[in-house]
Parts: C-alpha cells; sequence; structure tokens
C-alpha cells in the first residue's frame, strides 16, 4: 500500500479510537458509552488490519467486539430498570476525582516506566499457518504458556458457574 | 480495469445480490410457506404472482418514515444500518466458484464468522433505541440466542477446518474433490464425524438466524414484530433485508463447508467449470428452501428449552466431536504411516 493512503486511513483510525473513548468517557448515557466502546475495540481492529495482523484483526472483532461488548451491552440492559436510569449524573464528588486522579497517575508512571520504540514491519508478514505453528510447538514454542492460559480461563468458567449455583447450598 | 474500479465493482455487485436475494427470498417465503400450508400464496400480481414483491418493495419505499416521540434518535438511526453493514461484509469471503469471489482470504471462514458476530449489536440497537417494551425484549432474546449458538456455530465447523487443514473456504471446497470407495463424492456431509458437525452447523445455523424453531425474538403472537416493531418504511425494510441476506449466506456457507461448494459429484470437473456459480446458486437456494420447510412444520420452542439445547448439548457434543475429529485423524495417520 502507498505510504501516503496508509497514513490518510490510520489518521482516520486513530482518530476514531481516541474520539471514541474521549466520547465513551464523557457521554453521560451508559448506552451509549458502551457503543461508543465497541466503537474504539473496531477501530483498534482497523489498526491490527493496518499491520498486516489479519488474525489479530479478526479475533478482536469476533472476541471483543461481537461477544465482550454485546455481553457488556446485555448487562446493562437487563439491569436498568427504567429507561432514564440509562443517563447517569456527573459524580463531582472529592472521592471521585481522589479516585480519577490516582488512576491518571498509575497509568502515568506505567508509561512514563516504559521504553517505547518504534518496531520495524518486516518484508514478509508471517500467515496463520505460522502463527499456529509458532503457538503449538514444543521447542521455542508458546505451547506451555498457551496451555496454561486456557488452563486459567478454564479455572475462571468452572469458577463462574459453581458462584452462580449459590441457590442448591 | 482501474484499480479503484476493481474494488468497488464487486462490493456494488454485492449489493446488487444482496438486494435481489431479499426480493426473491421474500417471494419463495411466501410461495413455499402457502404450499406447505395448503394454500396457494400470492396468485395475483403478474403470473403466479411473481411481481408481488416487487411492487412490495416499492410500497416500502414510498411509504412513510415514522420516528417515534421517545426513542433514542442517534441509535434508532444508526441500528438498520449496523444490521445491515454487517451482513454484506459477510458477502466477501464466499466463494461462488473457484475464482468468482469478492477477495481471497487465508482466513475466510474466522472472516465470515467475525462478520457475523457484529449482527446481534445492530439488534440491540434496534431494540434498546425503538423505547418498546416488545422491542426491547425481542432485540435481548434475538442478542442471547445469538450469542449463545455462535459458540457451538463456531466449534461445530472446528472438525471440517482440521480435516481440510485449512481457513480458506476455496481449499476447503477443493478438499472434498474425489470420492470415497470409488463413487461417494467426499462432501464432508458424507463423512462420519462431518455429518454431525453438519446437524449441529444446522440446529446453531437456524437459530443464529433467529428462524423457527428458534424465532422467539419475534414471535408475532407475543411480541408484535419483535425488535422492528418501531421501524417503518425502508429502514423496516433495511432490517429485514439482512436478514434474509443472513438466511442466504448461513446456507452459503453450508454448502462451501458440507456439500462441496460449486462442484458437482461424477460430472467431470471440466465440463461443469464455467456454470459453477449457478452451481453454487443452485444449492445455496435448495439450503434456504430446507429452512424454509423447517419453518413452516416445526412449532417454536421455548427460551429456557432454547438455552439449554444451546449450552447443555450442542457445546458439549461439539467440543467432544472436535477431541474426536483429533484422536481420529491422529489414529488414521500413524496406521496409514506404518504399512
Amino acid at each position: 500500500m502507498p505510504e501516503t493512503v496508509n497514513g490518510v486511513v490510520f489518521g482516520i483510525l486513530a482518530l476514531a479510537s481516541i474520539g471514541g473513548a474521549v466520547a465513551m468517557l464523557t457521554t453521560r448515557n451508559v448506552i451509549h458509552a458502551a457503543f461508543w466502546l465497541l466503537e474504539v475495540m473496531l477501530a483498534v481492529a482497523g489498526l491490527f488490519l493496518l499491520l498486516s495482523a489479519e488474525f489479530l484483526a479478526l479475533v478482536q472483532v469476533l472476541v471483543y467486539a461481537g461477544a465482550v461488548s454485546v455481553l457488556m451491552l446485555f448487562v446493562i440492559m437487563l439491569t436498568l430498570r427504567r429507561r432514564e436510569d440509562a443517563i447517569r449524573p456527573l459524580d463531582a464528588s472529592w472521592g471521585a476525582a481522589a479516585l480519577a486522579l490516582l488512576f491518571g497517575a498509575i497509568i502515568y508512571v506505567g508509561v512514563a516506566a516504559s521504553s517505547f520504540t518504534l518496531g520495524a514491519m518486516p518484508d514478509e508478514v508471517p500467515d496463520v499457518e505460522a502463527l499456529g505453528t509458532l503457538l503449538f510447538s514444543l521447542d521455542g514454542g508458546w505451547v506451555f504458556p498457551f496451555e496454561i492460559a486456557s488452563l486459567v480461563l478454564l479455572v475462571a468458567l468452572v469458577g463462574a458457574v459453581w458462584w452462580s449455583k449459590e441457590e442448591d447450598r | 480495469m482501474s484499480d479503484v474500479l476493481r474494488v468497488i465493482l464487486p462490493v456494488l455487485a454485492a449489493v446488487g445480490l444482496m438486494l435481489t436475494n431479499g426480493v426473491v427470498l421474500i417471494y419463495m417465503l411466501r410461495k413455499v410457506l402457502g404450499h406447505l400450508h395448503l394454500r396457494l400464496g400470492p396468485m395475483h400480481v403478474g403470473w403466479h404472482g411473481v411481481l408481488q414483491t416487487v411492487a412490495d418493495v416499492g410500497k416500502l419505499l414510498t411509504k412513510e418514515d415514522i420516528t417515534p416521540n421517545n426513542v433514542d434518535k442517534a441509535l434508532f438511526f444508526l441500528a438498520p444500518a449496523a444490521v445491515f453493514v454487517p451482513s454484506l461484509m459477510a458477502y466477501a469471503a464466499i466463494p461462488f466458484s473457484e475464482t468468482w469471489r469478492i477477495t481471497s482470504l487465508d482466513t475466510g471462514l474466522l472472516y465470515t464468522f467475525a462478520v457475523l458476530s457484529l449482527v446481534p449489536i445492530g439488534v440491540l440497537m434496534a431494540g434498546w433505541s425503538s423505547a418498546n417494551k416488545w422491542a426491547l425484549l425481542g432485540g435481548m432474546r434475538a442478542a442471547a440466542q445469538q450469542i449463545a449458538y455462535e459458540v457451538p456455530l463456531l466449534l461445530s465447523v472446528l472438525p471440517i477446518v482440521m480435516l481440510s487443514g485449512s481457513l480458506d473456504l476455496v481449499e476447503i471446497v477443493s478438499a472434498q474433490g474425489g470420492y470415497w470407495l470409488g463413487f461417494v463424492p467426499r462432501w464432508f456431509v458424507l463423512h462420519p464425524l462431518g455429518f454431525i458437525a453438519s446437524l449441529i452447523f444446522l440446529v446453531a445455523g437456524l437459530a443464529e438466524l433467529n428462524q423457527t424453531p428458534f424465532d422467539m425474538s419475534e414471535a408475532e403472537s407475543e411480541l408484535v414484530a419483535g425488535f422492528a416493531s418501531e421501524y417503518s418504511a425502508m429502514k423496516f425494510g433495511l432490517l429485514f433485508l439482512s436478514e434474509f441476506s443472513n438466511s442466504f449466506i448461513i446456507s452459503a456457507l453450508g454448502i462451501t463447508l458440507f456439500f462441496g461448494g460449486w462442484t458437482l459429484p461424477w460430472i467431470p470437473a471440466d465440463w461443469v467449470a464455467h456454470i459453477g456459480p449457478i452451481i453454487f446458486m443452485l444449492k445455496t437456494y435448495i439450503g434456504i428452501a430446507v429452512f424454509m420447510w423447517i419453518r413452516g412444520t416445526y412449532p417454536r420452542v421455548r427460551i429456557d428449552q432454547l438455552m439449554s439445547l444451546g449450552w447443555k448439548r450442542l457445546i458439549p457434543i461439539s467440543l467432544s466431536l472436535i477431541m474426536v475429529t483429533g484422536i481420529a485423524m491422529k489414529v488414521v495417520e500413524s496406521v496409514r504411516g506404518v504399512s
């Protein structure tokens, strides 16, 4: 792709993701906030696609946009008792301010402590098959971290089922 | 052809296909359901009513577009687009023949599922923004059902991916060339593991489409028209267009994965090489006719039955099917390696 086209698309996607995040934070309607979050996730998937990380982009859409945000919307819609409750008043108390400040400080320290270096794009982009081989090969691959991650997820799943069966005990 | 045209023309072709498909499917639905109910269906406009849906489209386009007072305006306007766009995007990876497809993707199957997973968002958006309790209930039911059945739908195609060794839909079709025992086509539906997978795919696909026996989201007798209740004119048209288009996509995916795509068995491949897209379309419409047959035959299930079928039956079955497939493939591999 020519450099300028790439730049324009990047600009649009970057604006969409940052703008969406700002809009998500500033809107007072929780439903709108959830939809803005969804927009941010889709824009980030677009950024992945721009880096030729096709698989990552698709998984981002499938998992984050398609499942996580729907689940979030679902929970919000189920727990709102009246439609008017969707619009939340602005919490301007000292506690909220302190919490926001603390969060900002943690993020700032985290970002300042890590060093970002500009990586170069490889000439040839590895395909899904290469990714699969890398994930599942024993020597030099990521098979153990991968399996541990799936085990952690399994434990979380079983735990969720156990918690939700409370009335039987 | 210039590069710009080469990008734009396939997209326009997909839009054209989607619109035509909508018109054809409405007519087909009325006729198939009519005859299943021992009725005639539309008969008066044109020969056997063929122009009825054309007239209906004209009606939809010229009707007044009503926006109720209390709707969430931004979301109400966005929702038809949020349903329509993913459903249009899903055409991109469908192979109509070896060369007839909009774009070739290594991960075509995953792409189609990723795009289809965005449909429930538009449905929730429509349900919420309508400010109508039936619409909200319909939207929630539809989204819950689609989320729940996306899992078995995805899991049911994994054995096919394992057997064919690719996520590319074209390669999945070419893995189905040739014959078992010299005369049985190597379609995955005729493979013992693939057959079970195809049954799961059918059930999960019907639930994903919100079609009978899983049409609680727009149960006319309980919920008016579900999430589409407050929509009128072409906004309603768009919602329904994408519903029909999703039928087409799921049927086309099923044909590609289990019924050999654009190929025909027992006929030399070079005889039918040029009519591949026609064969593919015919097979897809046969698949849709089967959906309609089910729609005209079965009663609606209850929502708790739907959920327990999805989570307690289909997901464990499809997970164990993946394990069995993996073990069977290794066993076959080692047996072949020894002999």
